[in-house]
């Protein structure tokens, strides 16, 4: 019996065996078991590396909690088994409780996704009454100095700390996610040694992947092959220190693999989220490619519908939208030609290859440029924000 | 109310999930599901039967006698079975279990 518990992998890509026999558009895409709600886009952090898109949703085109109950009991109907909780800062929606004890109660099981700046105890104590099952706190380095600089808020690392701290407390499981790029990695080992400290079960260390905002700001954090190589080792040699005490997944920036990632487990194959608007969407940053309609659920459709059958989301299923080198490539059912935003953002087609994959045309000059801007000068960040973005000062304020 | 962790299986432990694990039927998939963080485990049908009779208070030597008084089965084989599959779960993080407090 000791093979009764096969674990489906992690975050966007997970999926019971059962909902990967499909292939084509014509067929049928089982539903998603999880799905991220990006409630809300207001966020008091400016992370030059958000993963929103630059065009943010204002606060008075976000879903009301009426609306945003109903699309929780459409998705526990439809049989999606989980829900992230994320944003923006989803603590910024003053009905957070009553949206986490709805999901609860229609049987989702929750996660929250959180900058924890803005909790306190009691609204976390709240939380967890209303059923939250865990919670994963963003940390943006070990130290105040460079955390709170490039969160772009002060005192915002001392109250993670805090927070982690009451998180565990009340008996929640608690995962660190460490974003991480040349300015930060060097603290990797201490942020390993802070997820131990803090009593976290899981430690993401998640590379910025550079599409919206930190594609803007890829040349402050883009890191060398050499900075990488040994935040491999490190990262290698803690998972076997760490065995059963602290489960550690690592996300490298696919600019310096030979293969692109498979991207969201391929377009509209296993994932979707819904923005603060209310569209349902392939991916977080899919906004960014023009010329796509996303329907939203305030649309007349059902999420069902829009899934199985909306245009968008059969733009790029399967592999009959593929051109070559992907069209004929051995590869290609494998990882769909990687990741469409990117492609879009690097080439102005989503249907070309993703430049991360060496077939691409286009690879060789990429990574060169990468290379170049890993070894560049430049450290000052273009803060996240509803304006369009901040330059930060030359001395860093 | 916090559940200790990495526990080690025994005869006389009485495992009980932890909030953060839910044992679930998924009417949509026809399957039984573990949910957990960022996870979503597919136990089998023995292991569905065991993580229901792993109340918290029942230890894995009763859970052992039940099932091997209903499936007619040698009892120590079955014990063996079941420790290997619970502590495989809770090598995961997703096992508690009931401990008597000390006054």
């Amino acid at each position: 019996m000791s093979d009764v518990l096969p674990t489906i992998p992690p975050g966007a890509s997970d999926s019971l065996a059962v909902l990967e026999k499909t292939r084509s558009t014509a067929e049928t895409f089982g539903i998603p078991l999880a799905v991220l709600l990006e409630i809300t886009h207001r966020c008091p952090l400016q992370c030059p590396y958000c993963s929103n898109p630059v065009e943010l949703d204002r606060s008075g085109k976000e879903l009301t909690t009426e609306e945003w109950k109903k699309v929780l009991s459409e998705l526990a109907e439809i049989g999606v088994l989980q829900v992230h909780f994320s944003g923006g800062e989803p603590t910024a929606r003053k009905d957070l409780v009553e949206l986490v004890k709805h999901a609860s109660d229609v049987g989702l099981y929750t996660n929250l996704i959180t900058s924890a700046v803005l909790l306190t105890r009691e609204r976390l104590s709240e939380l967890a009454d209303a059923g939250l099952c865990h919670v994963q706190i963003s940390f943006q380095g070990i130290e105040e100095g460079l955390a709170d600089r490039v969160a772009g808020y002060r005192g915002g690392h001392r109250k993670k700390l805090e927070v982690a701290k009451w998180t565990r407390e009340l008996d929640l499981p608690l995962t660190v996610n460490a974003v991480m790029h040349r300015q930060n990695l060097h603290q990797l080992p201490e942020i390993i040694q802070m997820s131990v400290d803090l009593d976290a079960d899981r430690l993401e260390v998640a590379n910025v992947q550079y599409y919206g905002w930190a594609l803007k700001n890829r040349a402050a954090l883009m890191p060398s092959v050499a900075q990488l190589d040994e935040c491999t080792d490190i990262v290698e040699e803690a998972r076997e220190r760490l065995r059963g005490r602290l489960t550690i997944d690592y996300v490298v920036p696919d600019y310096y693999a030979l293969r692109p990632k498979k991207c969201m487990g391929g377009w509209g194959r296993q994932f979707f989220n819904i923005s603060p608007a209310g569209k349902v969407l392939p991916c977080h940053a899919a906004e960014s490619i023009t010329g796509l309609d996303f329907l939203s659920v305030r649309s007349n459709h059902s999420i069902a519908w829009i899934w199985q059958n909306s245009e968008a989301f059969n733009r790029y299923r399967g592999t009959g939208w593929m051109k070559e080198p992907c069209k004929s490539c051995e590869f290609r059912e494998i990882d769909f030609g990687g990741c469409r935003c990117q492609a879009f953002a690097l080439t102005g087609d989503a249907a070309n290859t993703d430049p991360a994959c060496a077939l691409s045309p286009l690879h060789e000059t990429i990574f060169k440029q990468a290379e170049r801007e890993a070894e560049g000068e430049t450290n000052r960040f273009l803060y996240r924000n509803f304006a369009g973005g901040t330059l930060e000062s030359e001395n860093g304020a | 109310m916090a559940g200790p962790r990495n526990i080690s299986v025994s005869e006389a432990s009485r495992p009980v999930l932890p909030r953060h694990a839910k044992l679930k039927y998924d009417d949509t998939r026809k399957v039984w599901v573990i949910l957990a963080p960022e996870r979503v485990l597919a136990p089998d049908e023995i292991a569905v039967e065991v993580l229901q009779l792993c109340n918290g208070e029942r230890n894995v030597g009763d859970v052992a006698d039940q099932l091997a008084a209903k499936y007619a089965a040698p009892r120590e084989a079955i014990l063996a079975d079941v420790i290997v599959m619970l502590q495989d779960l809770a090598d995961k993080g997703f096992l508690t279990e009931i401990r008597e407090k000390t006054p």
